[in-house]
C-alpha cells in the first residue's frame, strides 16, 4: 500500500533530479533531419541541435512520445516543416511541453514551408482524395533551392532570437549561402541530362525535386497520396508503363521497398532508393552529401541506358 | 496624510494632460496644413509601394524565365510565397475564418452476448447506478458520437469542447475547458471539465481505445472513466527525461465521488508520470497517480447475499491509486509497417465511511470499508499496414469488504471476475477503423458471458493530433 506519505516521497525525489543544464547554446529542435543539419550549418557551436525524426521514420506518422514532450519542454525554438506535415503529433507537443517560446506564432516557432512556393495545392479539400495536404505538399527540401530559400529565414530567425551572436549568425548564413550556391549549380549541371526523364514515384514526395531537375512523374504507386499501393492498382501502373515508360521507379528511404521492387521485377523498371533527408543513405551525411548523393542515385539509373 | 496620497496622484496626472491642452492651441488652418501634410506623405508611400512591386514582378517574371526546360543551369531560388491569391474575403467570410476547428467521430455497431446485457453485475462490487458499465445493449446500435471544438482562444489561451451524443438521444458534455498556452516554465493550467489525468487510459477518449470497451478495472473502481469539473496544474521538469507532474483539484461530481452542494473541493489528485526512449525502436511511460474523493449519498448497486439486485448508498471518502505503464515497439521507430504496443495498469481503491444496505427495503446503515483492486494487461500487434490484432487479459478482486451489521446481507463471497479478450482491427486510413471483438467475461459468478462486438469508428473533419 502506497500512503500519501511515499507519494510525497516520491515527488520530493522526482523533484531533486531537476539539475538544471545550463548550457549557454541556444537549443534548437527540429522535427526532421533536413531543418536539423539545416540549423546546425546556420549555428554552428551557437546551438544545440535535437531532431526529432530520423530518415528512417514517416514524418507523418510520428507518436508524441514523452522523449519529444520532454525535449520540447527545453527548446528555445522549433523548426519544423510546417504545410501541416507534422499535424499528427506536433500540436501535442506544443499543447504538453508547457513552454511559451515555441507555441505558434512566437519568433521560436519557425515553419520552413512559409518560406518557399508550394506545389500541388489542392483546389478542392476532400478526404476521398487521400491523405491531402491543405497547403501544398510538404515534402519541400527535395529542392536545393527552397533549402536556400529557408536558410535565409532560418538565419534572420536565429539573428532575431539570439541577438548576442547576431554578427556570428549573418557570417554563418553569408558563408553557408555562397556554399550552396555554387553546389547548386554544380547539381544542376550534372543532373542536366535528367530533363525531361518519366519517372515513377512510390509516394508524392518528390514533386519539388522534378520540378528542379525537370524530370516527369507518369504514375504513382499509392493509389491516392498516404493509402498503402494495392495489388490492383499497381496492375494498373504497370498497363499505363506500356504506353508511358518511365526510366525508374523512386521511393525514400523510410518506405517499404516492396511495391517499387514489384514494379522493378514486372516492368524492368529500375527502383532507386533516394535518402529523401540527410541520414537516409550511406552517402547523404549532411545537406551537401544528401544531394550529392541524390543526383548521383538518379544518374546511375536514368542515364545509362 | 491619507487623503495626501491620492490627491497628489491626481494632480500629477491632470497637469501632464492641461499643460499639452494650454501648449496646443491648434487653429483650424493649422489642422488643414497637418492634414495636407499627412497626404502627402500617403501619397508619396502608395507611390514607392507601388514601384517596388512592379520591380518584384519584374524579378519574379526573370526567375520564372530561368527555370523554363532546357536550362540546366536553372540555379535561381523559386520565387518565395508570395501571400497566396486570397479570394476578397466578404465579412461573413472572415468571421467564419476565425471558427474553431471541428472533428466528428461516428462510432455503432452490432453486440452479440450470452447473458442479457440488462442483468450486468460485477460480483462482489458496487457499481454507480446509471454506469456505463457492462456490454452495452443487444444488437444494431449507435455508439456514442462526439463532436469535438477546439481553438486558440487568444495568445494566452486555448479552449477545446468534446459534446457526446448518446444512443439514447441525449446529449452530455464529455469535455469542455481552457488551458494556458503561455505560461512557461514548464506549467499548464487547464480549468473546466475535463478528463483526470490519473493513469494511461483515463484521459483518453473512447475513439482512440484499442478494444471496445474500457478495462473491468476502469469500470468497477472509476466509473468507467473519470472526468470533473475543477482545474488541473501540470508542471514538465527541465530534464532530458519526460517527467510530469499533475495536481487536480474539483467538484467530486462523479463516481467514486458524487456531487453535493458542499463550498469545498470534492475531488484532489495527484499524478506523477516519466518516460522515455530506449534506442531508436522502443519508448515507455510509466506513472503513479492518486484520487480522492468525497461522496453523499452515493447511489450504488449491487447483487446481495440472496441474489437480489438491491440500492445502496454509500456516504464517506474513496482514494484510488493507480499504476500505469505502456511501452511501445516499432522497428527503428517507424510504425507504418509493423508496430507493439504494450499496456498495463493496475488500480486499487480504498473506501471507508457509512453505507445504507437496501435504500427501498430495509435500509439498514453501518460503517463500511472495502478495499478493492483489479488489473489489466494488454498487447495489441501491428502485423502489417493498416491491420491489428491485440489480446487483453483482467482480473478483478473485491477484497474482504467489512459490511459491519450488514455482513449477512451482502454478498462476501471470494469470487475474482476476470475477462479475457481477442481483437482484430482494420483501419483503411487514419480517419476509418472497423473492429471485431471477442471476449468471454467472467464478472458475474458462475455466469460466463461470450460477447462478440463488431464495431466501426470514424473521424471526420479536423485531423485530430493524438497523444502518447
Amino acid at each position: 500500500m502506497i500512503n500519501r506519505k511515499t507519494f510525497m516521497a516520491m515527488v520530493a525525489s522526482s523533484l531533486m533530479l531537476l539539475a538544471i543544464p545550463s548550457q549557454a547554446a541556444l537549443r534548437v529542435f527540429a522535427c526532421e533531419p533536413e531543418w536539423g543539419a539545416l540549423a546546425q550549418e546556420l549555428g554552428g557551436s551557437l546551438v544545440e541541435v535535437s531532431v526529432a525524426t530520423s530518415a528512417l521514420q514517416d514524418p507523418h506518422q510520428i507518436q508524441a512520445k514523452p522523449s519529444l514532450i520532454a525535449r520540447a519542454r527545453n527548446a528555445d525554438l522549433v523548426v519544423c516543416t510546417g504545410a501541416e506535415l507534422e499535424i499528427g503529433w506536433l500540436p501535442i507537443l506544443l499543447q504538453q511541453s508547457g513552454n511559451a517560446k515555441i507555441q505558434n506564432g512566437q519568433p521560436g516557432n519557425f515553419a520552413a514551408a512559409d518560406y518557399v512556393r508550394k506545389l500541388d495545392i489542392p483546389t478542392q479539400l476532400d478526404r476521398s482524395q487521400g491523405d491531402v495536404h491543405a497547403a501544398g505538399n510538404p515534402h519541400i527540401q527535395t529542392d536545393p533551392r527552397n533549402i536556400a530559400l529557408v536558410a535565409s529565414a532560418l538565419g534572420a530567425r536565429l539573428q532575431q532570437i539570439d541577438a548576442a551572436h547576431a554578427s556570428q549568425y549573418a557570417q554563418r548564413l553569408t558563408d553557408f549561402s555562397q556554399r550552396w550556391q555554387q553546389a547548386i549549380g554544380r547539381w544542376s549541371l550534372q543532373a542536366a541530362p535528367l530533363r525531361g526523364v518519366a519517372v515513377v514515384s512510390q509516394h508524392k514526395a518528390f514533386v519539388y525535386l522534378y520540378d528542379w531537375l525537370g524530370l516527369k512523374e507518369v504514375a504513382v504507386l499509392e493509389p491516392k497520396p498516404g493509402v498503402e499501393p494495392t495489388a490492383s492498382h499497381l496492375q494498373e501502373v504497370l498497363i499505363s508503363l506500356k504506353s508511358k515508360p518511365a526510366r525508374m521507379t523512386l521511393y525514400s528511404a523510410y518506405q517499404d521497398a516492396k511495391p517499387s521492387e514489384w514494379l522493378s521485377r514486372n516492368a524492368g523498371v529500375p527502383a532507386v532508393k533516394l535518402a529523401f533527408t540527410v541520414g537516409g543513405t550511406e552517402g547523404a551525411k549532411d545537406l551537401f552529401s544528401l544531394f550529392d548523393d541524390t543526383v548521383a542515385r538518379l544518374l546511375a539509373a536514368g542515364v545509362k541506358r | 496624510m491619507k487623503t495626501f496620497i491620492p490627491v497628489s496622484i491626481a494632480l500629477a496626472l491632470a497637469t501632464p494632460l492641461s499643460a499639452l491642452a494650454q501648449a496646443l492651441p491648434v487653429s483650424p488652418t493649422e489642422i488643414q496644413s497637418i492634414k495636407q501634410e499627412i497626404g502627402a506623405m500617403r501619397a508619396a508611400y502608395e507611390a514607392r509601394l507601388q514601384a517596388l512591386e512592379n520591380r518584384l514582378l519584374a524579378a519574379e517574371r526573370t526567375a520564372s524565365a530561368t527555370q523554363t526546360p532546357g536550362n540546366p543551369n536553372a540555379a535561381s531560388a523559386p520565387a518565395a510565397s508570395t501571400a497566396p491569391a486570397a479570394p476578397v474575403a466578404t465579412s461573413a467570410g472572415a468571421a467564419n475564418a476565425f471558427n474553431p476547428s471541428m472533428s466528428l467521430i461516428l462510432s455503432g455497431g452490432y453486440t452479440r452476448t450470452s447473458r442479457d446485457p440488462s442483468s450486468y453485475n460485477i460480483t462482489g462490487f458496487q457499481l454507480p447506478t446509471g454506469a456505463d458499465a457492462g456490454p452495452g445493449s443487444r444488437g444494431f446500435s449507435l455508439a456514442e458520437s462526439e463532436l469535438g471544438l477546439a481553438a486558440n482562444i487568444d495568445p494566452w489561451l486555448r479552449g477545446a469542447a468534446n459534446i457526446a451524443l448518446h444512443s439514447d438521444n441525449t446529449v452530455s458534455v464529455e469535455e469542455a475547458f481552457v488551458q494556458t498556452t503561455s505560461l512557461g516554465k514548464g506549467f499548464s493550467i487547464k480549468g473546466g471539465r475535463f478528463f483526470s489525468g490519473i493513469g494511461y487510459l483515463n484521459s483518453q477518449h473512447a475513439h482512440t481505445w484499442d478494444f471496445v470497451d474500457n478495462p473491468l478495472a476502469y469500470q468497477a473502481l472509476l466509473g468507467t472513466q473519470f472526468g470533473d469539473d475543477g482545474v488541473q496544474i501540470k508542471w514538465l521538469a527541465p530534464t532530458e527525461q519526460f517527467i510530469e507532474l499533475g495536481a487536480e483539484l474539483g467538484r467530486g461530481r462523479s463516481f467514486p465521488g458524487s456531487d453535493t452542494s458542499r463550498n469545498g473541493a470534492g475531488m484532489t489528485a495527484l499524478t506523477l508520470h516519466t518516460g522515455g526512449d530506449i534506442g531508436e525502436s522502443h519508448n515507455w511511460r510509466a506513472g503513479l497517480s492518486a484520487l480522492n474523493t468525497k461522496a453523499t449519498d452515493q447511489a450504488l448497486s449491487m447483487q446481495d447475499a440472496f441474489g437480489r439486485m438491491v440500492g445502496n448508498a454509500f456516504t464517506g471518502r474513496s482514494r484510488v491509486l493507480v499504476l500505469d505503464g505502456v511501452w511501445k515497439w516499432a522497428p527503428n521507430g517507424n510504425a507504418t509497417r509493423t508496430s507493439f504496443k504494450l499496456q498495463g495498469e493496475y488500480v486499487r481503491s480504498t473506501r471507508s465511511g457509512d453505507l445504507t444496505y437496501d435504500t427501498s427495503g430495509a435500509s439498514v446503515t453501518d460503517a463500511y470499508q472495502a478495499t478493492q483492486s483489479g488489473w489489466y494487461l494488454q498487447g495489441v500487434y501491428q502485423f502489417m499496414p493498416n491491420w491489428r490484432v491485440g489480446v487483453r487479459t483482467e482480473r478483478l478482486d473485491a477484497g474482504r469488504p467489512d459490511y459491519g451489521v450488514n455482513a449477512a446481507s451482502l454478498n462476501t463471497s471470494s469470487y475474482r471476475p476476470s475477462k479475457n479478450t481477442l481483437m482484430l482491427d482494420y483501419s483503411p486510413s487514419e480517419f476509418s477503423r472497423v473492429r471485431l471483438q471477442f471476449a468471454q467475461d467472467r464478472s458475474r459468478a458462475g455466469l460466463p458471458d461470450n460477447q462478440v462486438f463488431l464495431q466501426y469508428q470514424m473521424s471526420l473533419g479536423a485531423h485530430g493530433a493524438h497523444s502518447y
